[in-house]
């Protein structure tokens, strides 16, 4: 039998080799070409599963025109009021940014094989298009159709004028030239909520500014001391996963 | 193809069925093997306490589930349709890696009722073979309560599970279950406390008549050894646990409770990222010699087996036996064959409740702390004239509330601007909900079967699923969604809304990863695939444990009774199989 | 079908030319295993389960590589051409077949201590191991540590040769106890202080001391860094399971619990105990806590609140056997924080044993914590609930760090 080292998701090649000197306690040979495990595995100093986070400056995937057309969305889903920062600054469209550069941006965890049919809404999103594809195609489309309309940009609309469009795509009453507006309008929702309320690492909820405002406490992991306070603000502070990391 | 050297047994899949039979077999000190398709997953690191509550990532972006690229299903609602690919998983979330779908559960852990083991039986009996609707192919499991409480009870001190014993050897004690069976022992650890939610309702549904009682819960209240030395600690409440790992160790999983001293067996290998392709069978069908898998880098091995155990999630389970022939594939026209029959899901239903003036703290919780009542459950009220059968678990479960999924706000209110924005903030903390997790019956027309027109990576046919709610379900749904209503509105809130489960089976909104049935089991071939010790017909040295074997789905969560099966399997093979191997057991 | 999957000394032992012979030897043989275990000769000499004692681990010193040596009965490989008298000398002065002077390493410093009846009946059970082919170079230090003879000098200023004596004042059990830290058990290897040869500092056995990246820390009766607060049975139970409510067994602890002291006769884990317990408590200079309003404290106990309260509970009162109390812990309070500042910066799995096989692990927090965060935890739960230590700065974080890297 062949034996070779590689490496696996999961069972990085430096656990591999830690758990073999462990000798009695734990081996871990190749069998099979795989990863098999024989006793308790051990532990390699550092071993972690962090996020996906990015911390490149500047935009990721979006043109500049797509970012300041997105940036124009988000910041009509979620306007700036008495509650909140709007979603532009909170980093919605950052936020996107960096899930379309990840391996959101390209479904590589999904399954994308044809053949591609429409379906019923039961059998659920059948698109053969990538998340990367649906942004840059529908933003375009939807510029297209406001320069035919308006002979300018989204983001150069007036806000009410951006808050109707934007309710004829929700409501599926307006038809853009090579891609659905409707879809168009239900990934930028789903995608702006994700941002905003999402932990902070990954560019969206600056400051943690909507947990804030819901009283979320964020990455707390321990309510023994509270579960029993009935009916009662607690007042608790909200924390984010790389709260202390940031700052040091 | 490579074949390596024969192992007593092989296990295929390392969740809570297949590492529980692993280390019960292995105790027998046989050689055992598993495959596991996803990665070995460890708490400290990839549950890291520091990381863990990530909603983005392990709920939206579900990192503990099946990847969809390695493996799906498709779904249709009716033989009529072309099943199409869940090309994200929705409606249900299959679990991947060690401790398999175990690992991001809820933790509730019901046993389903003495009568539930021989349905069919039982509402013959009361209700007249005329009342069970002509949609409907209930069937009994071919054993008994007596026959599985024991195991039951294995399993839950495995898991540590707590609660509250309604009815300890035939005592019966106030603030338990009423409805539950007679139990041979008390709940391993006592009922965890509870949270502003589920006690108002347990006034509430107290004041109108009802018998709440703690939902039993794998997330245990302190901390607990278990008969395989292995400690846990308690829950603490952290309201990021269905669908997230647990980081401290508190919520029973195969990795919290089993494998940790299955990994110490001399006599136990795991073979992780390495997907089982085939179970093979010798030329007569009736022995399984191994099974055929392929590791990451695409290399396929045949692992010969004396003993071959399917321990996979229901899907797994059922798909494999189609690719390897074992049974016959069932057709909903002849109404003949048997894998694949009987698929069942889950009713699940809901009522919100809308505060003024009132502070649930939604982010103190867990997947299976809460409140219930089981007046509405399966058959402990009167069905008469009800027409309809089954009913659900009516419950509070406050899970957490991180807010990318959980912004409740009143109908109609905008989806978006400073109008949504209010809504959200105003809702929050001052909302609550109950649910109503209701049994799903089998039809004639629900069933799994291997995709004609997609397939795996490997090539290999995805499975499919055809199902829509039985009509006697979606009026269940209706009855049993009014009761919560009442109950809802004695609670005096601004405003309620009702959401019984209706119209077709959708597989876009999560609503509960409950699939049973498929390879069921019974005390008749010809209607069944595994007898009541989860043993193949006419294939003895194979065994198929999980939900799979569920002939219909109460209104229960299942894994309570799939670890209870797990060990009712490996009992069989301790006690009876290895002294006459290769023989159907008779016992 | 069942298949025998463990080769086992007792497995081994039941053969029939072992059963055949006198029951004496069979006794001899199997005393000699337990001092084995006792000495916990698979550590330094058992890198391949499948391969036992064929040598080869490698031991990080201060001076450079040492790897332990065959010591199967192979005649060209391992010691298969030694007599007792070669072995006795090797163990209890030092000096090798041939002459050649041992490595402080082989902690033939404390096996001095050994009686003649126990070194014998080691000898007859390494009579009975498997001979091993294998070729193991001990001495990979660099110049001038690789010059042996330099070890004459060594051992002239760090080496006391001589068998235990028991103390006649002391009752048995304290002296067996006694017998076995300073003799086979050999605790003082990792626990006691080394000048700068790497042999022991006078006067100071047992008070702690940096090994391989851990500190093993103050084994004294001491109240504040200490085993003071240790009851017997907290010491029994640790060496027993890996576990007692103060700790868990980690690094490499956690290997002498597994190879070693969860195999050791209860009566012998009292005498340790009792040894360990009727120690003085030396005077310690116990430090004010640092206040809670100090800066570090107060980021320490927000970090703690979020990160560290789930498992070690609020007031650190821990969770038995599983997640050690860090309330009034002296574990905590050790002069040198390097095995707290490791544990929080890099994680570690706790030993698994017969009893205890949980093995828990505690995470790594460098992804989420910078060196400063770090710091102020450790220093916050080395200053809170019964604790008092010197505060931890994030140049000493780095500095557990870069050794790890």
């Amino acid at each position: 039998m062949k034996k070779r080292a590689k490496t696996l998701p999961g069972v990085t090649r430096r656990q591999v080799l830690t758990w073999t000197t462990l000798g009695v306690a734990a081996t871990v040979t190749q069998a099979a070409d795989a990863v098999s495990l024989k006793g308790t595995p051990g532990w390699t100093p550092f071993s972690d599963n962090p996020p996906e986070s990015f911390d490149q400056q500047g935009w990721l995937f979006f043109t500049p025109e797509e970012a300041q057309t997105l940036e124009a969305i988000v910041d009509r889903l979620i306007p700036a009021d008495e509650l909140s920062i709007g979603g532009k600054e909170a980093g919605c469209a950052v936020f996107i940014d960096r899930q379309l550069h990840g391996f959101y941006g390209t479904f590589e965890r999904l399954y994308m094989q044809g053949p591609f049919h429409q379906g019923t809404p039961q059998q659920g999103d059948q698109s053969p298009l990538i998340p990367q594809q649906r942004y840059r195609q529908g933003i375009a489309a939807l510029n297209r159709y406001v320069q035919q309309s308006a002979q300018k940009n989204f983001a150069d609309l007036q806000p009410e004028q951006q808050d109707h469009l934007l309710q004829a795509m929700e409501a599926g009453k307006v038809h853009f030239d090579g891609y659905d507006a409707q879809s168009l309008f239900n990934d930028v929702l789903t995608n702006t909520m994700e941002g905003f309320f999402a932990d902070p690492i990954y560019g969206g909820n600056k400051d943690m500014v909507s947990w804030k405002m819901l009283g979320f406490p964020g990455a707390r992991y321990d309510y023994r001391d509270y579960i029993d306070r009935h009916n009662e603000n607690l007042g608790l502070e909200p924390i984010s996963m790389m709260q202390w990391k940031a700052r040091g | 193809m490579k074949k390596l050297p024969k192992t007593d047994v092989v296990v295929i899949g390392l969740g809570w069925a297949g590492s529980i039979i692993a280390k019960e077999l292995a105790d027998e000190g046989l050689e055992v093997i598993g495959i596991e398709r996803g990665p070995w997953r460890d708490t400290a690191r990839d549950f890291n306490v520091a990381t863990v509550t990530d909603e983005l990532r392990y709920v939206m972006r579900e990192e503990l589930m099946l990847r969809t690229r390695q493996n799906t299903c498709t779904m249709r609602n009716n033989p009529s349709q072309t099943a199409l690919p869940m090309r994200t998983w929705g409606s249900f979330h299959p679990g991947n890696g060690t401790g398999g779908a175990g690992n991001h559960w809820a933790g509730i852990t019901f046993r389903f009722q003495p009568e539930e083991f021989r349905l069919k039986s039982h509402l013959t009996e009361r209700y007249g073979a005329n009342a069970i609707p002509d949609e409907l192919v209930l069937q009994d499991w071919g054993t008994t309560w007596e026959e599985m409480e024991p195991h039951y009870m294995q399993f839950e001190r495995v898991a540590g599970t707590s609660g509250y014993a309604a009815n300890l050897n035939g005592e019966k004690r106030a603030g338990g279950n009423p409805f539950e069976g007679m139990r041979s022992g008390d709940y391993p650890t006592p009922p965890l406390r509870q949270p502003y939610g589920p006690t108002l309702f347990a006034e509430a549904a107290k004041n109108m008549g009802y018998q709440p009682f703690p939902v039993p819960s794998s997330l245990v209240s302190e901390a607990y050894t278990n008969p395989y030395g292995v400690t846990m600690g308690p829950c603490t409440f952290c309201g990021f646990c269905t669908n997230y790992g647990c980081a401290n160790y508190s919520k029973a999983s195969a990795i919290t409770t089993v494998l940790p001293a299955l990994m110490r067996k001399e006599n136990f290998t795991a073979y992780t990222n390495c997907e089982v392709l085939e179970v093979l069978t010798d030329s007569s069908g009736k022995k399984a010699t191994g099974v055929t898998y392929i590791d990451s880098s695409g290399d396929k091995w045949e692992q010969p087996a004396d003993l071959v155990i399917v321990a996979a999630f229901t899907f797994e389970n059922v798909r494999l036996m189609l690719l390897s022939k074992i049974g016959e594939a069932y057709d909903p026209v002849t109404n003949r064959g048997t894998t694949g029959r009987n698929y069942a899901y889950q009713t699940a239903n809901g009522v919100t409740l809308f505060f003024d003036n009132k502070n649930f703290n939604p982010f103190i919780g867990a997947g299976a702390v809460g409140m219930g009542i089981d007046e509405f459950n399966n058959d402990n009220f009167d069905h008469s004239g009800l027409g309809f059968l089954g009913g659900g678990s009516i419950r509070v479960t406050p899970i957490g509330s991180a807010p990318i999924g959980y912004r409740p706000v009143p109908p109609n209110t905008p989806k978006w601007g400073s109008q949504w924005k209010r809504a959200v903030k105003d809702n929050y903390l001052s909302t609550m909900s109950i649910g109503c997790e209701a049994s799903s019956y089998t039809t004639r027309t629900n069933y799994l079967s291997l995709d004609p027109n997609y397939s795996d990576p490997h090539g290999r046919p995805l499975l499919r699923i055809t199902f829509d709610f039985a009509e006697n379900d979606l009026k269940m749904a209706q009855y049993c969604t009014g009761k919560v209503a009442e109950i809802a509105q004695s609670m005096n809130p601004r405003q309620i809304v009702a959401k019984p489960m209706s119209g077709h089976w959708n597989s876009v909104p999560y609503q509960s990863s409950h699939v049973v049935g498929g390879f069921i089991m019974g005390a008749d071939p010809s209607t069944s695939s595994v007898n009541k010790h989860l043993q193949v017909w006419d294939v003895p040295n194979l065994f198929v444990v999980g939900a799979s074997a569920f002939p219909q789905n109460p209104g229960y969560n299942p894994t309570g009774t799939v670890g209870a099966l797990a060990f009712k399997a490996a009992h069989a093979i301790r006690h009876y199989y290895l002294k006459r191997p290769g023989e159907m057991i008779t016992a | 079908m069942k298949t025998l999957t463990s080769l086992s000394l007792a497995a081994l032992l039941a053969t029939a030319s072992f059963v055949a012979q006198a029951q004496p030897e069979y006794d001899q043989i199997s005393r000699g295993s337990y001092i084995a275990t006792l000495g916990d000769c698979t550590a330094c000499h058992t890198t391949d389960a499948t391969q036992p004692f064929a040598g080869g681990v490698k031991l990080q010193t201060p001076f450079g590589t040492l790897v332990g040596a065959n010591i199967t009965p192979d005649p060209a490989t391992g010691i298969g051409n030694w007599n007792y008298d070669d072995f006795k000398r090797a163990m209890t002065a030092g000096i090798g077949h041939g002459g050649k002077r041992l490595y402080g390493a082989m902690p033939f410093t404390a096996y001095t201590k050994m009686s003649d009846a126990d070194l014998r009946d080691l000898w007859a059970w390494m009579q009975t191991l498997q001979p091993i082919h294998h070729e193991v170079e001990t001495n990979q230090l660099p110049f001038p540590f690789n010059i042996r003879s330099s070890l004459m000098v060594w051992n002239w200023i760090n080496f006391d040769k001589g068998e235990f004596q028991p103390h006649p004042d002391k009752s048995a059990q304290w002296n067996r106890g006694a017998y076995l830290v300073e003799g086979p058990g050999h605790c003082g290897t990792c626990h006691t202080p080394k000048n700068l040869l790497g042999g022991d500092k006078g006067g100071q056995f047992l008070t702690g001391e940096v090994v391989e990246g851990w500190y093993a820390p103050n084994l004294t009766n001491s109240d504040h860094s200490g085993l003071g607060k240790w009851t017997t049975e907290d010491i029994v139970s640790y060496l027993r399971t890996g576990v007692n409510r103060f700790d868990i067994a980690s690094g490499p602890m956690a290997d002498a619990v597994s190879h070693s002291t969860q195999h050791w006769r209860d009566d012998d884990l009292q005498a340790v105990a009792t040894y360990l317990k009727g120690g003085d408590k030396q005077s310690e200079k116990v430090p004010q806590p640092l206040p809670a309003s100090d800066e570090r404290m107060q980021l320490g106990a927000q970090i703690y609140a979020s990160k560290c309260s789930a498992c070690h509970s609020p007031g650190g009162r821990g969770e038995q056997n599983i997640f050690p109390q860090l309330k009034d812990n002296p574990l905590l309070n050790q002069s040198d924080a390097t095995s707290l500042i490791r544990v929080v910066a890099a994680g570690s799995r706790g030993v698994n044993t017969d009893i205890r096989p949980t093995a828990p692990a505690m995470p790594s927090f460098a992804g989420v914590l910078g060196n400063d965060q770090i710091a102020a935890v450790v220093t916050y739960i080395r200053n809170s609930w019964g604790n008092a230590a010197a505060p931890v700065d994030a140049t000493a974080v780095q500095k557990v760090k870069d050794n790890l890297q």
